[in-house]
């Protein structure tokens, strides 16, 4: 699925020049992402199904109340929230053909959600340390599962906006920059909005 | 019907088909630019090939599914049937149903759906061209990879719908399990950004005038059906990756020793499942629905009825999965209230088949093999659709549960529903698609081998489970078969030799196929007086599928430029085929600049099985399959859907002013 | 669509960087208050109001950030058709598990 985000991100650019025989008169690449968005609901809402139903099924190993430091966690997910700005910004300078403030704004973003990332590997090995292993537990299984996966899709997305810098920078690309990055501004979004929802229902609401 | 002769092209047309110096990617790589030759096919773009090569892929693996049927049929013709052990049968119904379904229905649909939607809707490609050559070599890759497991420890064997945790290590200790839970999600990888495409495909790229209710109604069901794969395809992919990481990483989700809950496997396959049943049969559906109006020489009854149904069929699709685990003890109110939602759902599917019965009355009718196969559609699926309804009633359902009586269920439906809609379209659109006629007198054997095959094989499994014979046993024993008309032995024999009638008209397809391309009858332009708008387009359709686009001003648009009412009401042909062709290609858009074959969604689909392969096998593989899978992203990414001006042979013809290029894709 | 559409329809539709700041910063008021929560007995009101803050933000982000509100409404019948779905079905999942009656 991470790898189709990947994929579905770079088809747009290509063809984003195209409106012939446009009967809505919108963008073929943003429909398709809507679409792609609403597929991901889908796909979130297993994960986090599952583990809801799993939450309060310890039989070895630490309790979620025992292991969540909601502190630490409350700090990256700010920090997500944040870059959900920062990249806001980024898309308003691309479409004003600002390649400084593009630039320096996809990087901030970047850099915000590595420091997600990177809270989130210290969380998972501090979980490790303290017993919480993959197999521990149905909790612990359904919980790697469900953060792994939004992890993985904001590694994908930080790889997004590296590569976007990149192209910025370089100057030559096929088709329309601004969709380009409009697009990766939504993907980026949705990331965010779906750790909204992981945050109050499986760091804040307890067993 | 007269006119066998194609008009010849009054004008050189200006059309560009590919680039003539090749650009590259990374500096490194050339664009691929043959027009002729595999490399035309493999690196294609045109939603046209792509969708003959789903075809033939789905076809190749229909006569895999079909193999592996016979074999299951040849075990249980006798008692104590000595052609599988229990360890292969178990992996030989798995791997039957896994294909039929994943690699062969869906994929048919598919191709069709690739084929003709843009050729419907007035559109010259779909909205992706090179998603849509990446859908397909996953599936492609997909498919292959599910059926690697054969050749590497053993195949699936845990039943199509692997339920956990009979599908964990512990019961199914081959890797034929990962194979098919990696198989069916680079599949579902296809299916998905199939779905997004055809989607915007259809809500953005309709030719001016063609509103929603003036669209083709194979089409419309084709876009119901990518509806329910956008949303279907994610819940199958959760179950999948939680199977993958017990099995693969030790994590718990099935293990009931840890307090797992068995029913969650249940209840996320089938909420995917639920809806596939009518991602199959939509399909066929919409087939039927068009070819009922061309051979009745009527238009479809009550189309907006039939449009409605299909999407309510669609909606309720999402509220009746539960009715695949009455058995598993869900509590009385949940068993209730999805007990009451599939008796809904029979009221929609009987509205098509009213608006069909009424398709028909009063037409003039007009046998051809395509009909006959949409007639057997009719009567064989509401065959199929009653005995649905008698496992709706909850206490019914608990008797008749992994019976052959819900074997016979599901393939009348399956097999009487999706599949003879399938071969009604082969023989609809053969001579659109490949310029020739199928042979009807062959057709018509292949027709009726399958139909009373179908009745042969499936009838008396009705008999077979009412009398108690369970599913997916492997054998049975002559001391238990029972005495007279209800004696076991007979009817499975029945059932076996049934399954053969059905392989002869499936070989007759095959010959017919062959016999065409030898020696077939040139199809002439409109060949059975249609009336949407894929007929507008020569016989197959140019690259560019339309000089012109059309402006689209009624529902069978076709027809309409065809026939006028006179004064009396009655229709009257005006024009015919040839002259709207003729009309079309005078006003030919200039520079039609097609988007260009791409390397990338080959490469891209190449990595995926890779990192499957290497998930199960040895980490540093799959991360080698995720490098490709990065270089395909970038390549694709940095490279233009349509090749560049600059590489295109400028405009020879002098005296044209017209720099205006209609881009596609 | 070429840059200058997009660039029109942006500054047509679309909001000014103060605009975004200041979501930006009700945003992060609703996730203080949300992490008070853990803090803070609100009593039978802790479940509710969590639920109605999380729906805010995440409202707000897909209308505002994600300029849903601004644009075409064909948009948001997609991704509310898939959010709507998920929310539907796997509610009536976890219900046939007793989910909601503990």
């Amino acid at each position: 699925m991470a790898d189709l985000a990947v994929d579905k991100d770079m088809s747009h650019s290509a063809h984003g020049s195209s409106t012939h025989g446009s009967s809505a008169g919108i963008s073929n690449v943003k429909l398709g992402m809507w679409l792609f968005l609403g597929s991901e609901c889908l796909l979130f809402g297993g994960l986090i199904s599952t583990y809801m139903l799993y939450r309060g099924r310890v039989s070895q190993g630490p309790t979620p109340s025992q292991v969540f430091d909601i502190p630490f966690t409350s700090v990256s997910s700010f920090v997500l929230l944040m870059s959900s700005l920062t990249m806001v910004l980024a898309v308003s300078s691309a479409a004003k053909k600002d390649d400084r403030g593009t630039t320096l704004w996809l990087t901030v973003t970047a850099l915000l959600g590595a420091t997600f990332v990177g809270g989130q590997v210290y969380e998972f090995t501090a979980f490790k340390s303290e017993g919480l292993g993959f197999g521990t537990s149905l909790f612990s299984s359904s919980f790697y599962a469900l953060t792994g996966f939004h992890g993985v899709h904001v590694t994908v997305g930080i790889i997004m906006l590296m590569a976007m810098v990149g192209i910025v920078q370089r100057g030559e690309f096929p088709g329309s920059k601004a969709e380009t990055i409009e697009m990766i501004g939504l993907y980026w979004h949705f990331v965010d909005i779906v750790w909204i929802v992981i945050f109050t229902l499986i760091y804040l609401i307890p067993v | 019907m007269t006119i066998s002769e194609r008009p010849t092209s009054h004008i050189a047309l200006p059309f560009v088909e590919v680039p003539v110096t090749a650009s590259t990617t990374f500096g490194v790589l050339k664009r691929p630019v043959s027009t002729t030759g595999w490399k035309s096919w493999v690196f294609t773009v045109d939603h046209k090939k792509i969708g003959i090569m789903y075809g033939a892929t789905a076809m190749f693996f229909f006569v895999v599914g079909g193999i592996e049927a016979l074999l299951i049929r040849l075990q249980l013709a006798a008692p104590n049937g000595k052609v599988l052990n229990a360890d292969v049968y178990n992996q030989m119904f798995t791997m039957h149903a896994t294909t039929m379904v994943f690699l062969f229905v869906m994929p048919m649909a598919a191709a069709f759906a690739n084929y003709f939607i843009p050729l419907q809707i007035g559109a010259r490609d779909v909205a992706f061209p090179r998603l849509n050559a990446f859908g397909l070599w996953a599936l492609i890759f997909g498919g292959i990879f599910l059926n690697l497991a054969w050749f590497l420890g053993g195949a699936a064997d845990g039943g199509w719908f692997m339920y956990a945790p009979n599908s964990g290590p512990v019961f199914s200790p081959t890797h034929g399990v990962d194979f098919w839970a990696f198989g069916l999600q680079i599949a579902g990888i296809a299916s998905l950004s199939g779905a997004i495409n055809l989607i915007v495909t259809v809500l953005n790229m309709r030719a001016p005038g063609m509103s929603l209710m003036r669209m083709p109604i194979f089409s419309w069901m084709a876009l119901v059906v990518q509806f329910l794969l956008l949303f279907a395809v994610p819940v199958i992919t959760v179950a999948l990756f939680l199977l993958m990481f017990q099995r693969n990483y030790g994590a718990t989700f099935f293990d009931v020793s840890a307090g797992a809950d068995p029913l969650l496997w249940q209840h996320l396959f089938w909420i995917f499942g639920h809806p596939e049943v009518y991602i199959l049969v939509l399909p066929s559906f919409g087939i039927v629905s068009e070819v009922l109006p061309v051979f009745s020489r009527k238009p479809l009854f009550g189309y907006p009825f039939v449009v409605f149904s299909g999407a309510a069929i669609g909606f309720v699709g999402w509220g009746v999965w539960a009715h695949h685990m009455f058995a598993s003890g869900l509590g009385p109110v949940s068993v209730a209230v999805f007990s009451v939602t599939t008796m809904l759902i029979a009221v929609p599917t009987g509205v098509k088949i009213v608006n069909w019965t009424l398709t028909l009355w009063g037409g003039k009718l007009w046998f051809t093999t395509a009909m006959k196969f949409s007639i057997g559609l009719i009567v064989l699926f509401t065959i199929g659709g009653l005995s649905g309804v008698t496992h709706s009633v909850a206490p019914s359902d608990t008797q008749q549960t992994d019976t052959y009586y819900i074997v016979a269920h599901f393939h009348y439906v399956l097999f009487g529903g999706a599949v003879l809609g399938l071969f009604a379209g082969f023989y609809y659109w053969w001579p659109k698609i490949f310029g020739k006629m199928l042979s009807e007198r062959i057709g018509t054997w292949n027709f009726w081998l399958m139909a009373i095959g179908l009745n042969l094989t499936f009838g008396p499994m009705h008999i077979l489970g009412l009398q108690g014979q369970p599913r997916r046993m492997y054998i049975w024993t002559e001391a238990r078969s029972g005495e007279g008309f209800f004696n076991l032995g007979f009817w499975n024999l029945i059932s076996s030799i049934g399954s053969f009638v059905i392989a002869l008209g499936v070989l007759l397809f095959l010959v017919n196929v062959v016999h065409t391309a030898r020696k077939g009858v040139v199809a002439p332009l409109d060949p059975w007086d249609a009336r949407s708008l894929e007929w507008m387009t020569t016989n197959p359709p140019k690259e560019h599928n339309f000089d012109a686009i059309p402006t689209v001003h009624h529902l069978d648009e076709f027809f309409h430029r065809k026939y006028k009412e006179d004064e009396n009401g009655a229709m009257i042909k005006v024009m015919s085929a040839e002259e709207i062709l003729t009309e079309q290609e005078l006003a030919a858009d200039e520079h039609i600049h097609m988007p260009s074959p791409s390397y990338w969604p080959l490469v891209l689909a190449l990595g995926l099985p890779i990192i499957a392969y290497g998930v199960i096998f040895s980490t540093p593989i799959a991360v080698f399959g995720g490098i490709i899978v990065l270089f395909g992203a970038f390549g694709w990414g940095l490279e233009p859907a349509t090749a560049k001006e600059s590489d295109f042979d400028s405009p020879t013809h002098s005296g044209d002013q017209s720099e205006e290029v209609v881009p596609v894709g | 669509m070429n840059t200058a559409q997009v660039h029109s329809k942006e500054t047509e539709h679309g909001m000014s960087n103060v605009g975004y700041v200041r979501i930006a910063l009700i945003l992060g008021i609703i996730t203080a208050l949300e992490v008070s929560t853990y803090y803070v007995d609100f009593g039978p009101l802790f479940l509710p109001a969590l639920l109605i803050m999380m729906s805010i933000k995440f409202v707000m982000v897909v209308s505002y950030f994600m300029h849903l509100k601004f644009d075409n409404k064909l948009f948001s019948m997609m991704f509310y058709a898939g959010l709507i779905l998920a929310i539907g079905v796997y509610s009536a999942a976890l219900a046939t598990f007793k989910f909601f009656l503990s």
